[in-house]
């Protein structure tokens, strides 16, 4: 699998480590319902069969984390983005 | 040396040269360019081993790498290599192999016995039985079948060779030199895109090296080499020899193979066995044409039996055969070209028996010409002899006709290989017009052409080849004028293919695994028909060779026998590798002592000087003790390390902690929210102690923050965690809070630092810096730091401790690092200063109650660690939220204290479970575990840290430290966490 | 068809004309008292259990593909008990229990091989915290031994004990640890449900739930409507997508790990072996080939597959740990989807619908589970209330904070 980092071109998987589904943005620590939130923030996933938002980190690379939009049944990555540019 | 087999002339042999080699001890010999087998095959060695199950003989099928019964073991002591297919091996001088699954010999082979036991001995038949007495399986059957299992034996050594990772970029990957791959990379090469073709043989060539077709007017082999050269002489193309493509993977990655040794007695200097490539390929070319399908008739499986195709290989390009009466068993157009090969060769054609009624007069003439008796509409039932094809029974119109002959050549049409098409998922179609599987869904950016596309005639596979490799190369946007298609004949390529044929004996689909064809008939009777079904009941197709000549025929019977079409029953996954690869070349240089990277501190080598005993702390080296001569144990050095730490002064290197800058105008703000405590307000020159939650509130880390200056603070985290803490800040910059202005980067690697501590180390460090910096109390107080210039070289001291001494840290450049420690050392002298190691830290930081890495084990809440206060209330923090989770904060979880044996001679261990004194050792009565032990020399016995249910409620209590695993059982009381100075005033005199 | 020696007996003297369909492949009836989807070894133990141990046995097994299909057919065979935590090891010691009498119960030979299952430590740290484990094991009456250098040695000569990075410092040892017949296990379960009136369907793919008030009443499939009056799911690696047919999010990623067999060779790793150091583990099948493999890919997935880097790291530890495998060839390599949890750790529990149970989160220790899984499992769906042995795997420990993570990961799926 390669994955086109938005700072170093496409390269290979390796250079990558994941963090899995981007299940953000953070709650709100001071809602009412914060704990609520939290709970389903840090646990709950939609692990879908088919595109999926998720967090990648160049580790041996540029160090940025992007969010990737990536198919988990055939491992096409449709997007590459730095996550500090979507955020929130 | 005579090989009473070999053919007169003809061959791509070099005639000249005689290379030598041994087959079970005897010596024989062969030429350059031939494989094993065929060398095997001109000296009259046809018996080649014994089967898997039935010990059958069992001879040589084919001539490539799908070959399922002429397993060798190659070469000898630490290179040994069971189960290698003589027909992939490349002639050697001085090879060695030789034959398994029997002892003494394949003629005589003992366990030969086993084929009378063959009707208990069925698909499936060990599920049924060895149930009774229970106790027998693991006792007395299993062991019985696991010996007899198993083919070759793996030599016990080390592996003496060395094996290379690489990786290549291209435009158009081909995969198969026959006529397709190389007319698609010449079409390709032309228009000056990258090319690498990768050709499994040791000649490029496929099948022309075998068949005697004429292209463009001349020899086939001919037209190779022009083309070669022409490849050769353009720059963007590499031909990668000897080179299997494995496995395709994402993004348009491929595993390839080369095997940059194995055709030598051994690699030379400095040269590795394999390389694996990793091949990064825009567009790729499937040109692998395809393998000829056996047909299941009794005793199939006979030496002598041979596919049509590999005959044909044998006889044009190795100028050998297996015998010298000769018989074909044939269902297509190709097995009558072979015959006429054969017959061009000058060797006796007894007879040919082909299925179908009628066959075209221009296929079946030269032969009736040439007076070789011709069956149509006629089957071979039955071979046999003993070892070897004696006479085979065919069968025409209801009448049985004997016929002696010692080779009989099948034909039945050919599977494309279609392998590397169904890595990704894609899943291979039927297609009654060819009467095989085709690719279906290819990998992203592959195309499959010539007969790897069920496309067999000659000229077709060189339209293809050509018209591929400029159309995607002009994918790509390299365009070039069409060139002419190389000029050959359509050969007739016609095939009925017959599966099965009524029989007496026994009719292997998959040869190397004996799966008979009754076995696919048990497995209909009891239900196993979905092909992996088939497959996993059976065995067919889990062999060496992958079901590459098994799989298609194992599911033409059950469909057969199931009334489905071959497009119901479909066809099993393949996987990768395409081919057997070697762990050692996945395994690639990183093994031994360079499995991972080592990480030296800069005073690494004045450590090693000095007598230090080294230790891995994870990819870092560290001290973890120092002899001093005359000392004779660890324990006696450790031991006087923590003396000396406590009476005078000692030195220790702390430099694979983890340091991070962290700079910005919200580094402050920043490190709030990642640390449970307050940063923000840490005064300029100032250190603090900090502690960070996971999200879920668990403790993920701890160290020491100082700020060096208004807008930048220096981390430090333990030495384990270092690159899970920069991730998860740069998680929280980055994605959490990009808004935040800060930036940080990991300098662990930049500063060497070293840990000074004992009532002694404020006077060790005046002598250092002299007046460069005020060490006094007053200047420089517990929890101070600074950042100064000693001449070019930035210094950084802290005043911080791990040890509860007075103590300080102080990091220079790490290009300095080694004179750092020298010159601590010389400071040090005259104040008895000694290095210490990581277990005196051990000891110094246990003895404070300090907690470290068995701690912080992902497990704990800092209430559990009794840091719970640090929490601040005024703030939110990573973790805050889900820390207050009822489980989290429920009193009974087990926390923190300090232990101590009540017989002061005994010893403690970590690991051990707490148990009331009296309570019986039962899970219920579980009560925590000891995290951290050591001998204190301060208390003068054995203490440790733990964690206990209510433990902060019960100081002074004892409770039983159950270790069972080491025999274990001591009585502990309970203590503070803290034994020594538990008021913190060494920290700050 | 009761097997035994003499029944194979007869058969061969018969031709082996006699021998009946291991389980029946049923067409789907309109109704059932259980519905338990997935026909994967927990699906099937389920259903086992369900019929024999609480006499329900108008139940269907609906599978979407051909029985045995999941990670039931491609995990690397092992069974063990030696977990940490109470809430585990109580679970896996029951599963160990069954799988010791599992051949005499269902009458089919799926090669249980307690050879053992060795842990290797390489550090004083690591050995405290295999000693903890250990111990751990004892307390719940499992057998756990501690190992040092020179035993393991002894036991395994073969391992790099002379160049290796980070060397062997000794092992944590479960003897009753060891490896069974995956297909077999599967194909055993299928035969006792399956005669005891239990309707396996394959190739019925579940499309929907049909929902009442909050209550499951049958489910939507490739092949009509059914009607439950209860509906077990047992789908793991597709937990996540079937939970969402009826509107539940899990604490559950879906990864890829990949396992590898070698070509057979004569017998040479005695056990199962399990690298301290990086990312591997091997034993040897019955067969001879060496099965073995390592972390996950890491990355969600549910394409049965992984990618080079992986292959390449789970052989260098290979090499690594046991340098005489170097030249042996692997065969085949492949993926299996697993419901990597939240915290490592499985989910057996009632669902907010009700009627609708989840047995989910295997992580990759699905296979040893198989017989408690499937014991607990029943239980719930015949009494509606959790098996002791599975107390611990609710659903709402997440929320409570009342995590079983042995490793100490936190809630990232990919690091369990």
């Amino acid at each position: 699998m390669r994955i086109p980092c938005p700072f170093c071109g496409p390269r290979d998987v390796s250079e990558f480590v994941t963090l899995g589904e981007a299940t953000g943005p953070r709650p709100d620590p001071a809602a009412p319902d914060a704990a609520e939130k939290f709970f389903a923030y840090a646990y709950l996933r939609s692990n879908p069969a088919g595109p999926s938002e998720e967090h990648w980190y160049h580790a041996l690379g540029c160090r940025s984390w992007l969010k990737v939009v990536r198919d988990t049944r055939t491992h096409e990555i449709e997007s590459a983005a730095l996550a500090r540019e979507g955020a929130r | 040396m005579s090989k009473p087999m070999r053919l007169s002339n003809g061959g791509l042999l070099d005639r000249r040269r005689e290379i030598t080699f041994t087959f079970d001890g005897k010596p024989y010999a062969g030429h350059p360019g031939d494989t094993l087998a065929s060398a095997l095959m001109a000296n009259g060695v046809n018996l080649v081993g014994r089967s898997f199950k039935y010990h059958r003989p069992r001879g040589i099928f084919t001539a490539g790498p799908e070959e399922p019964n002429a397993l060798v073991t190659l070469r000898n002591g630490s290179r040994r290599e069971p189960n290698t297919k003589a027909t992939t091996v490349e002639l050697f001088d001085r090879l060695v192999a030789t034959s398994q699954n029997c002892w003494p010999s394949p003629r005589l082979d003992v366990l030969s016995v086993n084929q009378l036991f063959a009707p208990l001995f069925v698909g499936g038949f060990y599920y049924k039985t060895f149930m009774w007495p229970a106790s027998f399986w693991e006792k007395v059957y299993e062991p019985a079948i696991r010996r007899a299992a198993g083919l070759g034996m793996v030599s016990r050594l080390p592996d003496p060779d060395h094996y290379e990772h690489a990786t290549a970029y291209c435009d158009v990957l081909v995969v198969g030199s026959g006529p397709a791959g190389l007319s698609a990379a010449l079409a390709a090469a032309r228009t000056g895109a990258r090319v690498i073709i990768c050709e499994e043989d040791f000649r490029l060539g496929g099948r022309l090296l075998s068949e005697p077709h004429e292209i463009d007017s001349m020899p086939a082999i001919d037209w190779v080499a022009r083309v070669e050269a022409e490849l050769t002489s353009l720059p963007e193309v590499r031909i990668f020899r000897r080179t299997s493509v494995f496995g395709v993977y994402d993004g348009g990655t491929y595993g390839a193979l080369e095997r940059v040794s194995d055709h030598l007695p051994q690699p030379g200097l400095h040269q590795p066995r394999q390389r694996l490539w990793q091949i990064v390929a825009r567009r790729t070319i499937n040109a692998m044409g395809a393998i000829e399908r056996p047909i299941v008739f009794g005793g199939n499986d006979k030496p002598g039996v041979i596919l049509a195709s590999a005959l044909r290989t044998y006889v044009n390009r190795f100028a050998t055969a297996p015998g010298r009466k000769i018989a074909f068993f044939v269902t297509s157009d190709d097995g009558w070209l072979t015959a006429q090969d054969v017959l061009k060769a000058g060797l006796p054609i007894e007879i040919v028996v082909d299925a179908r009624a009628h066959v075209a007069d221009a296929l079946t003439r030269p032969l009736s010409r040439a007076g070789v008796r011709v069956l149509l509409d006629a089957v071979v039932s039955d071979a046999h002899g003993r070892p070897g094809l004696k006479h085979i029974e065919v069968r025409k119109d209801d009448k049985i006709l004997q016929f002696e002959v010692d080779v009989l050549a099948v034909s039945n049409g050919y599977n494309p290989q279609v392998g590397l098409t169904t890595h990704l998922g894609g899943k291979p179609v039927w297609s009654e017009e060819c009467g095989a599987f085709v690719p279906g869904e290819l990998p992203p950016g592959m195309q499959s052409i010539g007969a790897a596309a069920g496309d067999f005639a000659l000229a077709a596979c060189l339209r293809a080849g050509m018209q591929a490799g400029r159309t995607l190369a002009s994918d790509l946007g390299f365009a070039s004028a069409p060139a002419a298609v190389p000029r050959a004949d359509d050969e007739p390529c016609a095939v009925s293919p017959v599966w099965y044929v009524e029989h007496r004996g026994k009719a292997f689909v998959d040869q190397q695994n004996d799966v008979t064809a009754k076995d696919v008939a048990i497995a209909n009777r009891e239900g196993f028909r979905a092909v992996e079904h088939l497959k996993r009941y059976t065995t067919l197709g889990m062999a060496t060779e992958q079901g590459k000549t098994s799989s298609v025929t194992g599911q033409a019977l059950m469909a057969h026998l199931t009334g489905r079409t071959m497009h119901q029953a479909g066809t099993t996954r393949f996987r990768p590798p395409h081919v057997p690869v070697a762990i050692g070349a996945f395994a690639g240089p990183h093994v031994g002592k360079h499995f991972k990277a080592t990480r030296y501190c800069a005073g690494h080598d004045w450590a090693l000087e000095n007598g230090a005993t080294m230790i891995e702390a994870g990819q870092w080296l560290r001290p973890r003790w120092f002899t001093k001569p005359g000392e004779t144990d660890w324990f006696e050095s450790v031991t006087r390390e923590v003396k000396t730490v406590r009476a005078a002064v000692g030195i220790c290197d702390v430099s694979s902690l983890g340091k991070i800058e962290i700079h910005g105008r919200d580094a402050g703000a920043f490190l709030d929210r990642v640390y449970v405590n307050m940063f923000s307000t840490l005064p300029v020159g100032k250190a603090r102690y900090g502690l960070m939650l996971r999200e879920d509130g668990i403790v993920l880390d701890d160290g020491t923050t100082a700020r060096l200056g208004p807008e930048q603070y220096v981390m430090s985290t333990t030495t384990g965690n270092a690159g899970k803490v920069m991730q998860h800040l740069e998680f929280c910059h980055q994605v959490l809070w990009p808004e935040l202005d800060v930036a940080m980067a990991s300098v662990t690697e930049q500063w060497t630092q070293y840990a000074v501590a004992g009532p002694k180390s404020r006077k060790v460090l005046e002598t250092l810096l002299g007046d460069r910096f005020d060490v006094s109390n007053e200047a420089f107080p517990f929890l101070a730091c600074a950042e100064f210039f000693w001449g070019d070289v930035p210094v950084r001291l802290y005043r911080i401790s791990f040890s509860g001494e007075l103590a300080y840290e102080i990091a220079v450049p790490a290009n300095y690092g080694d004179s750092l420690i020298r010159a601590l050392m010389r400071a040090g002298a005259e104040f008895g200063a000694v290095p210490y190691g990581s277990e005196a830290l051990g000891v110094l930081r246990i003895e404070k109650g300090h907690v470290s890495v068995p701690e912080l084990n992902g497990q704990t809440t800092a209430a559990d660690l009794g840091l719970g206060k640090m929490l601040s209330k005024k703030k939110d923090f990573i973790g805050r939220v889900l820390a207050e989770r009822p489980a989290l904060t429920d009193p009974d979880r087990p926390s923190l204290v300090g232990f101590k044996p009540v017989d002061p001679g005994q010893r403690l261990r970590s690991g051990a479970h707490f148990l009331a004194i009296e309570a019986a050792a039962t899970a219920e009565n579980d009560e925590g575990y000891m995290t951290s032990v050591t001998y204190s020399p301060h208390a003068g016995c054995w203490v440790g840290l733990g964690l206990l249910k209510h433990g902060a409620a019960r100081i002074g209590e004892y409770v039983r430290a159950y270790d069972p695993v080491r025999e274990g059982d001591v009585e502990v009381e309970v203590v503070s966490p803290i034994f020594v100075d538990p008021e913190g005033k060494w920290l700050h005199e | 068809m009761h097997y035994s020696f003499f029944s194979l007996l007869q058969n061969a003297l018969t031709g082996h004309r006699g021998w009946t369909p291991t389980w029946r492949d049923a067409e789907p009836k309109g109704a059932y008292d259980v519905i338990i989807i997935g026909a994967g070894g927990h699906g099937l133990a389920t259903a086992y259990y369900l019929a024999k141990e609480h006499g329900i046995r108008n139940v269907a097994v609906l599978e979407k593909g051909w029985l045995g299909s999941g990670n039931i057919g491609r995990n690397t065979t092992i069974i063990r008990s030696n977990y940490l935590l109470p809430g585990n090891i109580v679970f896996y010691e029951w599963s160990m229990k069954l799988w010791e009498r599992l051949e005499q119960d269902f009458n089919y030979n799926a090669m249980v091989s307690q050879r053992g299952v060795l842990n290797l430590y390489h550090s004083d740290g690591q050995r405290d915290v295999y000693a903890r484990r250990g111990n751990a094991m004892r307390l719940h009456g499992v057998d756990a031994d501690l190992l040092d250098r020179d035993q393991v040695r002894a036991m395994l000569p073969f391992l790099n004990f002379d160049d290796a990075r980070f060397p062997i410092h000794g092992g944590l040892l479960q003897k009753r640890g060891g490896t069974a017949r995956h297909d077999a296990v599967a194909w055993g379960y299928a035969r006792g449900a399956s005669d005891r009136g239990v309707d396996i369907v394959q190739n019925c793919e579940v499309t929907g739930f049909v929902i009442e008030n909050g209550r499951i009443t049958g489910v939507e499939t490739t092949r009509g409507k059914i009607l439950a009056k209860k509906v077990g799911l047992s789908v793991a690696g597709n937990s996540s997508r079937v939970a969402a047919l009826a509107g539940m999010r899990l604490p559950i990623e879906s990864h890829v790990i990949q396992a590898f067999v070698s070509e057979g060779v004569k017998p040479l790793i005695p056990n199962v072996i399990t690298f301290g150091a990086g990312h591997f583990y091997i034993s040897q099948s019955d067969k001879g080939g060496l099965v073995f493999g390592g972390d996950l890919d890491g990355y969600k997935s549910y394409a049965q597959r992984g990618n080079l880097p992986t292959v390449r790291d789970v052989c260098e530890g290979g090499v690594a740990l046991m340098p005489m495998i170097g030249r042996v060839r692997i065969l085949r390599n492949w993926g299996g989807i697993m419901d990597m949890s939240a915290d490592g750790s499985p989910i057996i529990d009632k669902t907010p619908v009700e009627g609708l149970y989840l047995n989910a989160g295997w992580n990759y220790g699905g296979f040893k589970a198989v017989p408690a899984a499937g014991w607990c499992f029943a239980h719930l769906n015949a009494r509606d209330e959790p098996h002791s042995a599975a107390a611990a795997f609710r659903l709402d420990r997440f929320a409570r904070g009342a995590v079983l993570d042995e490793k100490g990961q936190g809630p990232q799926p990919n690091l369990h």
